[in-house]
C-alpha cells in the first residue's frame, strides 16, 4: 500500500513532466469546446424559449456553458486510453511490468494526468464563458465544483479507457470504441437541452447516464437556485465509478500479461 | 534456470518443454530465429507473463511464487526500446532507479556514472526522442542495470541497430557484465552476436532447446574444421587419393583445382597435408582453413537453414 502510493507519486510526475513539455496539446483540444460554446451557443440560443422550458436560466450560453466544460472532460479521456496504448506499444510498460513497481500506479497516473488536463482546459472554458457573460450563481468559489466535476468526470472514464487500453492494445479499436459509446452518452444527457425537452425515454436512460450525473452536478451550481444534494449525489456517482474504472483497469494487467 | 517451460497462446505452442540453466556471471546467449520461443522465454523469467507448465528460478527465486523478488533481482531490456521518449535520459534512469527502490545522492551518483559509462552523458539532459538508435538502446540498457541487478535480461540488444552501433554495443556490453558482475542472458538471431558476446550459449528451435554449450564447444561437436587446398596444376585425383590416406583426415571431395577436406584439428593436419603433397611433387597453390561458423551449428542441430528458418518465423509473424 505504502508502495502504490509513492510509485504512483512518481509516476504522475513522469506524466505531469511529460504534458507540461507538450502544452500545444492542452490548446488544440479546446479548439472542439469552444466550437460548441461560442457557434452552437450562439445558434441555438433561442431554445430556452421553448415550451415546456426546463432549463432553469433564459441565457442558454449559461447552460451551456458547465456541460461543455464537463463535455469536453469525457470526451478528453479518451486520450489517456491513447496515451497508454502508446506506452505498450513502445514496450515502456514491460519495462516497468519486469520491476517491483505498483500496478495501480501505473494506471492512476495516467488518470491523474488525465485529469489535470480537463482540469486546465476546464478552467479555459470558464474564462472564456466569463467573458461571454456566465455567472456562477452560486458563489465564484464553487468553479471549484464545475472543475472537481469535470475531473471526475474525466477519471471515470480515463479508467474505463486504461482498462480497454490493455485489453485491445489497438488504437483502432480504440477509435471504434469511442465511437460506439461517445456520442450516444453525449446526446442521451442534457449537455445541449434541458431534461424536460427529451422524450420520455430518454430522460429515464439519463438517470444512468455517467455523462448526465457530471453535467447536472456542474451546472446545479452555475445556475440560480442550486440543490446541493443533487450536486453531492452525482459527484458521489461519479467518485465511485472512477474507483471501480480504475480497479477495472488495474485488472486487466493480469489479462493483458498472460497474452504478453 | 529453466525446466521444461511451455507456453501456449490459444492453438501456437510457443514454448514446448524449454530446459537450460545459466551459471552466475556468464553471458548466455538463446539462439534462434524469429518465433523460435526466445523472447517468450525471457517474459516468463522476468515475470511478465506466466509459463503454462515446467518451473523456473532466477537468481535463486521461484518465477511465480516469488515475482517480486525475481524482479529486483533483475534488469530488463526489452526488444523494442522501453524508453520513455518524451522524458529525458537522466529523467528516465532516475525514475527506473526510484521504482526500484533507490533515492538519494546514492541514485544521483549512480546514474551520473551510467551515463558517463554508456557514453550518453553529453545528451543526459535532452529528451529521448532526438537520440539516434543507438543511443536510445545504450539507455535502455542503463535502464536495465541502474539498480544494480544481479541478472540481466536483453530481448535482440542490437536489433535495428546499424553494424557501427552495433559492435559499439557489444562493446558495451562486454564492459558492463565485467564491471558490474552481471549475469547476462540475451536473445538473439545474429550467429556473430553469439560467437562474440556470449561465454555459452543454447540454440532455441520451434519451442525446444535443441543444443547448449558453448560456441566452441558447440562448432567442435561438427567434423573438426575445414581445410582447403588449391593446387598449381591439375594432379587433382592423385592428390585426393594422397589426402583421403592420411589418418588426420576424415573427409576429401574435389571441386576443380580446389581439394576440400575435413579434418579434427586443422593446426596438426595442414603441415601433414602439406608433407604428403610435397613427397609426391604436387604442388600447392594455396592453403586454408576455416572453422565451422555458428552457422553450420545451426544447420547441423536444426536440419535447417537459419536464414530461411529466419524469413519463414518473419513470415508467421514473428514472436
Amino acid at each position: 500500500m505504502k508502495n502504490a502510493v509513492v510509485h504512483t507519486w512518481f509516476m504522475v510526475g513522469r506524466q505531469a513532466r511529460n504534458l507540461m513539455r507538450e502544452p500545444i496539446w492542452i490548446v488544440l483540444l479546446l479548439v472542439q469546446p469552444m466550437i460548441w460554446l461560442l457557434l452552437y451557443g450562439q445558434l441555438f440560443k433561442r431554445v430556452t424559449h421553448l415550451p415546456g422550458g426546463g432549463f432553469g436560466t433564459t441565457s442558454y450560453i449559461e447552460f451551456l456553458a458547465p456541460a461543455i466544460v464537463i463535455m469536453n472532460a469525457f470526451f478528453g479521456a479518451t486520450w489517456s486510453g491513447m496515451a497508454m496504448v502508446s506506452d505498450l506499444d513502445r514496450d515502456v510498460i514491460p519495462r516497468f511490468l519486469a520491476t517491483p513497481v505498483s500496478r495501480v500506479s501505473l494506471v492512476v497516473s495516467q488518470i491523474v494526468r488525465s485529469a489535470l488536463t480537463a482540469l486546465i482546459q476546464g478552467i479555459v472554458i470558464l474564462l472564456v464563458s466569463l467573458a461571454l457573460g456566465v455567472r456562477v450563481h452560486a458563489g465564484a468559489a464553487c468553479w471549484a465544483v464545475v472543475l472537481i466535476a469535470a475531473m471526475l468526470m474525466n477519471s471515470a472514464f480515463s479508467g474505463m479507457w486504461q482498462g480497454l487500453a490493455l485489453l485491445t492494445g489497438n488504437e483502432a479499436t480504440m477509435i471504434a470504441i469511442a465511437n460506439f459509446i461517445g456520442l450516444p452518452l453525449f446526446f442521451l444527457s442534457s449537455t445541449l437541452i434541458s431534461l424536460r425537452q427529451m422524450p420520455q425515454w430518454m430522460q429515464e436512460l439519463s438517470k444512468f447516464n455517467p455523462v448526465n450525473w457530471g453535467v447536472v452536478s456542474a451546472r446545479e451550481v452555475v445556475l440560480p437556485g442550486t440543490a446541493w444534494d443533487a450536486v453531492g449525489v452525482h459527484l458521489g456517482l461519479l467518485v465511485g465509478l472512477t474507483v471501480l474504472t480504475a480497479a477495472f483497469a488495474t485488472w486487466t494487467f493480469r489479462v493483458y500479461q498472460r497474452q504478453l | 534456470m529453466a525446466e521444461g517451460l511451455e507456453k501456449r497462446y490459444g492453438d501456437v505452442q510457443a514454448l514446448d518443454g524449454v530446459s537450460f540453466r545459466v551459471r552466475a556471471g556468464e553471458v548466455f546467449g538463446l539462439l534462434g530465429p524469429n518465433g523460435a520461443g526466445k523472447s517468450t522465454t525471457v517474459k516468463v523469467l522476468t515475470t511478465l507473463t506466466t509459463p503454462n507448465g515446467g518451473r523456473a528460478e532466477v537468481a535463486g527465486h521461484d518465477v511465480v511464487r516469488e515475482p517480486d523478488a525475481v524482479r529486483r533481482s533483475i534488469g530488463y531490456v526489452p526488444q523494442s526500446s522501453g524508453v520513455d521518449r518524451d522524458a529525458t535520459g537522466r529523467e528516465n534512469l532516475m525514475l527506473q532507479g526510484r521504482v526500484q527502490g533507490m533515492s538519494g545522492h546514492r541514485l544521483r551518483d549512480r546514474v551520473d556514472r551510467l551515463l558517463e559509462l554508456l557514453g550518453i552523458a553529453d545528451a543526459a539532459d535532452r529528451v529521448v526522442r532526438g537520440y539516434s538508435g543507438g543511443m536510445k538502446r545504450r539507455l535502455d540498457v542503463g535502464l536495465g542495470v541502474v539498480h544494480g541487478p544481479q541478472v540481466l535480461f536483453l530481448d535482440e540488444p542490437t536489433t535495428g541497430l546499424d553494424p557501427e552501433a552495433r559492435s559499439a554495443m557489444w562493446q558495451e556490453l562486454a564492459v558492463l557484465a565485467r564491471e558490474e558482475l552481471l549475469t547476462i542472458l540475451l536473445t538473439t538471431h545474429y550467429l556473430e552476436e553469439a560467437d562474440a558476446l556470449t561465454n555459452r550459449l543454447a540454440i532455441v528451435s520451434r519451442g525446444r532447446v535443441v543444443v547448449e554449450g558453448t560456441a566452441e564447444e558447440l562448432k567442435g561437436g561438427l567434423q573438426g574444421e575445414a581445410v582447403m587446398v588449391e593446387l598449381a596444376d591439375g594432379q587433382v585425383g592423385e592428390a585426393a587419393e594422397v589426402v583421403r590416406s592420411l589418418a588426420e583426415v576424415r573427409e576429401v571431395s574435389a571441386d576443380g583445382q580446389l581439394l576440400r577436406s575435413r579434418v579434427a584439428d586443422g593446426a596438426r593436419a595442414v603441415p601433414t597435408i602439406l608433407a604428403a603433397l610435397d613427397s609426391r611433387g604436387i604442388a600447392v597453390e594455396s592453403v586454408t582453413m576455416h572453422r565451422p561458423s555458428l552457422d553450420d551449428v545451426y544447420l547441423h542441430y536444426t536440419g535447417r537453414d537459419f536464414h530461411s528458418e529466419d524469413e519463414a518465423g518473419l513470415l508467421e509473424g514473428g514472436e
